[in-house]
């Protein structure tokens, strides 16, 4: 694998907030390919979040290695769009910070909302629009800075069940259109595999990456397939396992 | 995918419109309403005031009638005094908050995203906000003399107090996920107060703004009253004083009915329509 295809690689990476703190994150390795959708998976505390702070610049490592290839963008769990600023016009401001042309703001906005299936809410305000739909702008913001690697802090935790298959379908979608690289963390696990290609599933109290699953099946891919629950059962298995080891 | 004839747009749209609410209309009698029981209000106060007079709890010159400050009113205004009082008074409280607005806003900024700055300067802001205004005016007649700037002094003491509060309680209440999300977009810092703080802490600001005009509008009238001189010409604050030497109790009414009216109308006028349109446009009216 040469170092060209690598979209970021992290090494020996540890975190705490503090130096009587405990650790954080403990030593993680990990490598992404360009184009890579990697899930990675975990109880709460483990210090996802964490790890893709560290990785979007908003938080620093204490120590060890990391090499960021690729510019990265970051999606939150919560509502995350500016209340004062219509759906269109939030995607425009990250055009405006990122100097897109400015007459041709408005056009690419556009674009980018047609691309996530909501050509007809340029001019909705957040709160007319529903979870999923301020997710979906979200994305397309996102999307608007043009960066390579899309990192996703469980972004669909807090959408129903109907709305996150259809936004499962949707981010593959852009994914297989786009080619950029996606780390999306959560904490469903049958979530992490209809996504990633790869699972990565990450201990508590410290964070370390314990085991690693190869997901081939084929897209498209549905949640309630048998091959799904299937791989989704095992590594299920795993992560009571290491739940239970803080009881 | 067995479901793969459903086309995902498809899906979408109609996924869209069950999930997004539908709007609700404004309620045209509501409207009515809020306009006219204020007005019913106002009158109830004028009828209650006229029984008063009526059974002669007090002899005239202390209790006038509504007509009687009506009359006072009318010749104010044939004089061509309530007019130019009133313009005057109004353009010095206009101008005096402008200015103050330049002066605070850069000092809400700064005490807003500083914590050593706030830690440092807010107590002396609270200070000032705490202290009625017109504590200042015998100070400012020592420094100022019967002029303009003895005014202006007192409604911008009054005034940017509050206005700075407003924009630092402001930039408190915005919610740190609009900042994290500024970071992650890239914005720099002159880029995130543009576009990221000054629009996140807008309702708090207006609120300041709301409160900043009231204060200077009654400093104003705190100044006015005290500091009178041909030089300075006529004014509402004024004409209570004149009210007040001749003994004119219809004419100190008519004043105060006239500084009130020209309160709620800036309300109104200006700054109700501001607040509902912002409530509106973040779903929070």
């Amino acid at each position: 694998m040469n170092n060209a295809g690598i979209a970021f690689e992290v090494r020996d990476l540890t975190k705490h907030f503090g130096p009587n703190e405990p650790l954080i994150l403990d030593g993680l390795n990990l490598s992404v390919r360009n184009g890579e959708l990697v899930s990675i998976l975990g109880a709460s505390g483990c210090g996802k979040s964490t790890l893709l702070n560290i990785l979007s610049d908003l938080d620093s490592a204490s120590s060890g290695s990391l090499v960021v290839n690729e510019k990265t963008t970051l999606i939150f769990q919560e509502q995350s769009l500016m209340p004062w600023l219509s759906a269109g016009k939030n995607i425009e401001l990250a055009l405006l910070i990122n100097k897109y042309p400015k007459k041709l703001r408005r056009k690419r906005a556009q674009e980018l909302l047609e691309l996530v299936h909501l050509g007809s809410a340029y001019d909705k305000r957040p709160h007319e629009l529903s979870g999923g739909m301020k997710q979906r702008v979200a994305i397309a913001r996102a999307l608007a800075q043009e960066k390579k690697i899309l990192l996703m802090d469980e972004p669909f935790a807090a959408l129903d069940a109907i709305t996150r298959d259809f936004l499962h379908e949707e981010l593959i979608s852009i994914w297989q259109r786009t080619g950029i690289t996606i780390i999306f963390v959560t904490h469903n696990v049958r979530e992490a595999v209809r996504l990633g290609q790869r699972v990565l599933l990450m201990s508590s109290k410290p964070g370390r990456f314990l085991k690693e699953w190869v997901v081939d099946i084929p897209e498209p891919r549905r949640i309630d397939s048998p091959a799904v629950s299937q791989l989704a059962r095992v590594i299920t298995d795993d992560l009571r396992e290491e739940i239970s080891r803080h009881g | 995918m067995d479901n793969s004839n459903i086309d995902l747009s498809k899906f979408s749209a109609g996924l869209d419109a069950l999930e997004s609410g539908t709007s609700r209309k404004r309620n045209k009698f509501a409207s009515l309403l809020n306009f006219v029981a204020p007005v019913l209000a106002v009158i109830l106060v004028i009828l209650i005031w006229q029984i008063a007079v009526y059974l002669k709890f007090k002899p005239d010159y202390i209790l006038p009638t509504p007509s009687q400050v009506w009359a006072s009113l009318q010749n104010q205004w044939n004089q061509g005094l309530l007019w130019h009082s009133a313009t005057n008074s109004l353009r010095r409280g206009v101008q005096g908050f402008l200015i103050a607005i330049v002066i605070a806003t850069p000092i809400g900024l700064a005490l807003g995203l500083n914590k050593m700055a706030r830690a440092i300067f807010r107590p002396i802001l609270t200070g000032l906000q705490q202290l009625p205004s017109v504590a200042w005016v015998p100070a400012s007649i020592i420094w100022f003399g019967l002029s303009n700037a003895t005014i202006y002094a007192v409604v911008l003491l009054g005034a940017v107090p509050s206005i700075a509060n407003g924009l630092i309680s402001g930039i408190d209440q915005i919610p740190r996920i609009y900042l994290k999300v500024g970071k992650v977009l890239g914005a720099k810092r002159l880029v995130s107060i543009r576009h990221i703080v000054l629009p996140a802490a807008w309702p708090g600001y207006l609120s300041g703004l709301e409160q900043g005009w009231a204060f200077a509008w009654r400093s104003l009238m705190a100044a006015e009253l005290i500091a009178v001189s041909p030089a300075l010409g006529p004014g509402l604050g004024q004409m209570l004083d004149t009210g007040r030497q001749l003994g004119d109790m219809s004419l100190v009414l008519a004043a105060i009915f006239v500084i009130m009216l020209v309160g709620v109308l800036i309300e109104r006028v200006f700054f109700a329509p501001i607040r509902n349109r912002t409530l509106r446009n973040r779903g929070l009216g």
